[in-house]
């Protein structure tokens, strides 16, 4: 892991509803690979993802201290600008949430807030990021058709061109395939795959079969602390730590 | 219990029909179309015409949503969207408190507050003379009426749309209003507008505080500062000459069934999008 | 991006100023009443009747109207009651109480609730005419009970689904009838039907139309049914724009009571709502 971290963390405390959810999270995310948190359920996984976008002040009676830094900069700094903070990143949840528009329009929404591109642009740039996340095939002919009538596979898919297009540098997961069905997960799978050629990746899941066959680095996370991190095949095969022994046991390759 | 539940229930329909039937003396005199669309009211001569009380109810109707409808969605949207938890358990137990006051007691504070308002700080600037009693009166205290109802129930509506997909939206870089303007507002309008038609039935139907404020005089407002003489009113104010002028009993009686036709289908039409909404929501 | 912000600054401060109208003016009418009722406030105003006739008597106090509001807001609750609560549990009870009907017998109710006291206070004229009673003080009660009917069911049913459909079950099954399931259902709900009875209250107290043809208005203390009432509604709207200065007195006054008393109900209703759904969860 040579290459400058594209997200730093620093000694991340966060507490909710006074109840210690990060105890002192310290780590790098590498640059351009994909990296994924498993954990048991509860053990904030999520909690961490969301810090990186800063969703996570939106929770109620939330404490966060500590400094997460992005391309050098502490994004949690008092004066950083939030929208700009989060442009960088593209969110892809658990359930697929299609705005409550067109698929052209959910596509084009970010871009429309960030600027005021012209149609011919838009209509270039809507057809890239379906192209990229294999929709465009499927919807071409109905691009003006709400967005809630797509499958829930195409919802998912959707949700990542509508993140792509705000041209971000990292793309965040959280147990983004779970309400998916074998054939949807595994497109997305194979677009995460594919994607990291250009960004970089962080995917929370509990799938471990996923999580190896997608990830380089597996970050695993225990109420709330980093137990162990590394490469992939290191951390699901050769665990150092006793608790990660535990957790992926009986995982046979 | 059988009984007692159909009998209450079949108390819309009794209520419908008896006034309807009381109703048909004044019918029987003069068509529905005249009756709404004449503006000659002279009970003495058997002559109604209950253009200026739809128009006085109209107007001051109206007058109260233009004012109510836009604070009340500003304070729901802070309420819900950017108030912290603190802030909401200290305002809207006063919002709720608000919906228990009598409207008699409205009344009261337009006589003693908004009208001199009006006629010494607003009408001067519009016009050469104003008692105060108007429609805007009229429209100012039914929009205050009318503040707690709109407000909970947009608040309910807005606290249905899932905290997950303004998450989306703001992932996108969008700002908090953005993403109220764009994406939550959406959501909600059905339950926006379901809120506002039940208001303007309340609106519609409250008689006294209006009554107090109003001036009820039988014209036709042309301006706010007119006074007017909302359907209401007319029928509260002229029951005691009920008895001695013939048709005059059954020409406040018809005023009485159109104000329950109306306020009848508004809040059916509300319901129904209420439920709808529900519906969607569940499944 | 600081036209963006700007835009969001901007609504913010709206936002802000649109919340204050709406709270402020919760104190703006309580002050107003407030300031205007305390002078006349006396031992006397709520003791005594108004002496030399209500208009333009200068002695004297409210307590025709106190008593009066007081007996057809109670006779009109406990009616009320009386009709609402085997309905209530009509719907909840002896038919499913989410199928079709119920439901429609809810909308009907929903519908009931909606409809303006001037349109009850216009059918309880009615049905005094064709009684041939008089403007009474059973003609109130009988216009404010048809008022708060749909207020005590909507309430009542509301507060009965709250009762885990287990709790009837393990009732019935322990050999109890329909009605001694009704009895337990009804204990258990016992600080709902007090909310219910504080709403029907405080809607009956405070209500103008739907007693202005039915009540008529008196200096006196009705001694029977047949007699006219006064109330405080009608106090304060008959007194309000007399010339003379006490009686406008006895207006403010009787203004000044019952806010005092409807906020009460109010706030005692929403505490109790609050303890109640806590216990319920």
């Amino acid at each position: 892991m040579t290459s400058t971290p594209h997200i730093s963390v620093q000694n991340l405390n966060v507490h909710i509803a006074n109840q210690h959810i990060l105890k002192n999270i310290s780590i790098n995310i590498p640059n351009k690979k994909v990296t994924s948190i498993i954990g048991p359920s509860g053990c904030g996984k999520t909690t961490l993802l969301k810090s990186f976008n800063r969703l996570l002040d939106n929770t109620p009676d939330v404490k966060i201290t500590g400094k997460v830094l992005v391309d050098g900069e502490d994004i949690y700094d008092p004066n950083a600008e939030i929208t700009h903070i989060r442009k960088k990143m593209g969110l892809l949840s658990q359930r697929p949430y299609p705005l409550p528009m067109s698929i052209y329009d959910n596509v084009a929404y970010g871009p429309r807030i960030h600027g005021s591109p012209k149609k011919a642009e838009l209509d270039e740039l809507v057809e890239a990021q379906l192209r990229a996340t294999g929709l465009w095939q499927e919807v071409k002919d109905r691009l003006k058709a709400p967005a809630s009538k797509l499958s829930i596979g195409q919802q998912q898919r959707l949700c990542l061109a509508r993140g792509l297009a705000v041209e971000p540098e990292i793309i965040l997961g959280d147990e983004s395939t779970s309400a998916l069905d074998p054939v949807s997960t595994h497109i997305i799978e194979d677009l995460f795959i594919e994607l990291k050629e250009k960004y970089s990746i962080v995917l929370v899941t509990h799938i471990l079969r996923q999580a190896r066959r997608v990830s380089d680095y597996i970050i695993f996370v225990y109420m709330g602390r980093i137990i162990e991190f590394g490469p992939t095949e290191e951390v699901l095969l050769n665990p150092k730590q006793e608790l990660t022994k535990e957790y992926v046991k009986g995982f046979i390759s | 219990m059988l009984v007692f539940t159909l009998a209450s229930v079949s108390l819309v329909l009794v209520i419908g029909i008896g006034l309807y039937y009381q109703s048909l003396p004044v019918l029987a005199n003069s068509s529905w179309v005249h009756l709404l669309s004449s503006s000659i009211w002279k009970p003495m001569r058997g002559l109604f015409g209950f253009y200026p009380f739809i128009m006085g109810t109209l107007w001051v109707t109206g007058i109260s949503i233009i004012i109510a409808l836009p604070l009340c969605l500003l304070t729901s949207f802070y309420l819900s969207e950017y108030a912290h938890a603190k802030v909401k358990r200290v305002l809207i137990p006063f919002v709720n408190l608000l919906s228990g006051i009598p409207p008699v007691i409205f009344g009261v504070w337009g006589v003693l507050f908004i009208v001199p308002f009006i006629q010494t700080s607003i009408a001067p600037h519009f016009v050469d003379f104003s008692t105060g009693y108007s429609v805007l009166a009229g429209g100012i205290v039914l929009a205050v009426m009318i503040f707690p109802l709109l407000v909970s129930i947009v608040n309910q509506v807005l606290n249905t749309i899932p905290q997950e997909l303004k998450d989306a939206s703001l992932a996108l870089g969008a700002t908090q209003w953005e993403t109220i303007k764009k994406v939550t507002i959406r959501k909600a309008l059905p339950g926006i507008i379901a809120a506002t038609v039940l208001s303007i039935s309340r609106a519609f139907g409250e008689t006294i505080a209006v009554l107090m404020v109003c001036g009820n005089n039988a014209v036709v407002p042309h301006s706010v500062f007119d006074t007017g003489y909302p359907l209401p009113a007319l029928i509260a104010n002229n029951y005691g000459d009920m008895m001695s002028i013939p048709l005059y009993g059954s020409a406040l009686m018809f005023a009485a069934l159109l104000l329950f036709i109306i306020i009848l289908l508004f809040n059916l039409i509300s319901r129904i999008i209420l439920t709808r909404l529900e519906r969607n929501l569940a499944g | 991006m600081t036209k963006r912000k700007l835009e969001e600054l901007f609504i913010k401060i709206l936002m802000i100023l649109a919340t204050i109208v709406v709270v402020g003016s919760f104190f703006l009418i309580v002050g107003t009443i407030f300031s205007k009722g305390i002078p006349y406030m006396s031992w006397d105003m709520i003791s005594k009747i108004p002496g030399g006739g209500f208009y333009i008597g200068k002695e004297g106090g409210v307590l025709n109207a106190i008593i009066g509001s007081l007996y057809i807001a109670g006779g009109a609750t406990i009616l009320g009651l009386l009709i609402s609560i085997p309905v209530a549990l009509f719907i909840n009870m002896y038919m499913a109480s989410k199928n079709f009907i119920a439901n429609t017998f809810r909308l009907a109710f929903d519908v009931l609730f909606g409809i303006p006291s001037i349109v009850y206070g216009a059918f309880g004229f009615l049905i005094m005419v064709y009684f041939g009673l008089k403007a009474s003080l059973l003609g109130g009660i009988i216009a404010v009970t048809l008022l708060v009917i749909p207020i005590l069911v909507r309430t009542l049913d509301e507060v009965i689904q709250t009762v885990p459909g287990e709790l009837r079950d393990a009732a019935l099954s322990l050999g109890a009838t329909r009605w001694e399931t009704a009895k337990v259902v009804l204990r258990q709900i016992r600080p709902g039907i007090f909310t219910a009875i504080l709403l029907s209250f405080g809607r009956g107290i405070g209500d103008v139309a739907s007693v202005l043809f039915t009540a008529g208005f008196s200096d006196n203390i009705p001694t029977s049914l047949h007699e006219p009432a006064a109330t405080l509604p009608l106090a304060i709207f008959f007194q309000l724009s007399s010339p003379v200065e006490e009686v406008q007195g006895r207006a403010y006054a009787s203004a000044l009571i019952l806010t005092i008393v409807v906020l009460i109900i109010t706030v005692l209703s929403e505490i109790l709502i609050k303890k109640f759904s806590k216990h319920k969860i």
